[in-house]
């Protein structure tokens, strides 16, 4: 049990750590919400070792944290609606199963920007951010394809981290 | 570190194929609700509205009796044709975005650009 605490508060770290790393990349893409997504590697990553209650908890811990101490409590709104949403419609697709771990992945980046969409919409109160839509979904199919690929490979090399 | 793409199962795939064509449905959908929600021209003249004309139809209009010609292509309106001595008006650029005007002051013509949106806000506002 305590093997178990230390390995999420590990886990928790590493996903606070990336989230610092993004914000120090300077690229922007032109479209408000649009970002790596290097969190998420770790999040995959949880999802592939952890139990699922325990994925959740990383997730909304990551977003608070990193939320309170990078963004603002708008930033906040935005990524817990798209980190549940993400999580969710990952672990749904690894129980159906007939995915790798990008598949999966791309399902998570796009399922995400997917969910932060539809607070933008409540948010704004205006449908016209469909406009982002399309930039939206190529987007997250762009970054999850990417953090897949490389939490895939993680995940091939860390093969007794099972517990 | 080599990936290679025999890894993705061909749920990944279809997968991958049904972003794609949401996305673009979505692209198209933007098209087509983005072409009747286009701005619209409103022609005054002497402070008097004398028509309000949709930018996604190209059409030709004459204004204050024939005094000035609007053109209105690709959703720009420009005028073309003004009987006035300095042509101001009509070396003006095309207009598309919202608030843009142009203004042919000896006829006492002004044109600007509204989009549907904005104007109920103006209605508010008034």
């Amino acid at each position: 049990m305590k093997g178990r605490i230390a390995y999420f508060g590990v886990f928790t770290a590493l996903a606070l750590i990336f989230s610092y790393v993004e914000t120090l990349i300077p690229i922007s893409f032109g479209t408000p919400g649009v970002k790596l997504g290097l969190a998420n590697l770790i999040i995959v990553i949880a999802l592939y070792r952890l139990k699922l209650k325990e994925a959740y908890l990383l997730s909304v811990t990551r977003v608070l944290l990193s939320g309170f101490l990078f963004g603002n409590y708008f930033s906040i709104a935005y990524s817990i609606a798209g980190g549940i949403v993400s999580l969710s419609v990952m672990a749904l697709l690894k129980k159906w199963g007939g995915f790798s771990v990008a598949g999966i992945s791309i399902a998570g980046g796009v399922s995400h920007n997917i969910g932060q969409l539809f607070v933008a919409m409540l948010v704004v109160e205006t449908y016209q951010v469909t406009y982002y839509l399309p930039v939206l979904l190529m987007a997250g199919l762009l970054t999850g394809a990417l953090i897949g690929i490389v939490s895939g490979e993680t995940l091939k090399r860390l093969p007794d981290f099972k517990f | 570190m080599k990936f290679n793409l025999q890894e993705l199962q061909k749920r990944d795939w279809v997968l991958i194929a049904v972003i794609i064509c949401v996305t673009a449905l979505a692209l198209f959908l933007h098209e087509y609700i983005g072409g009747k929600g286009a701005g619209c021209a409103t022609v005054k003249v002497k402070g008097e509205i004398e028509g309000v004309y949709s930018l996604a139809k190209d059409q030709s209009i004459e204004i204050n009796g024939g005094t000035n010609v609007l053109k209105i292509r690709n959703g720009s309106a420009d005028m073309t044709e003004a009987d006035c001595p300095d042509k101001l008006c009509v070396n003006q650029k095309a207009i598309s975005k919202n608030g843009e005007s142009i203004i042919c002051l000896p006829n006492k013509v002004v044109v600007t650009i509204e989009s549907s949106e904005d104007s109920v806000f103006d209605a508010v506002a008034q």
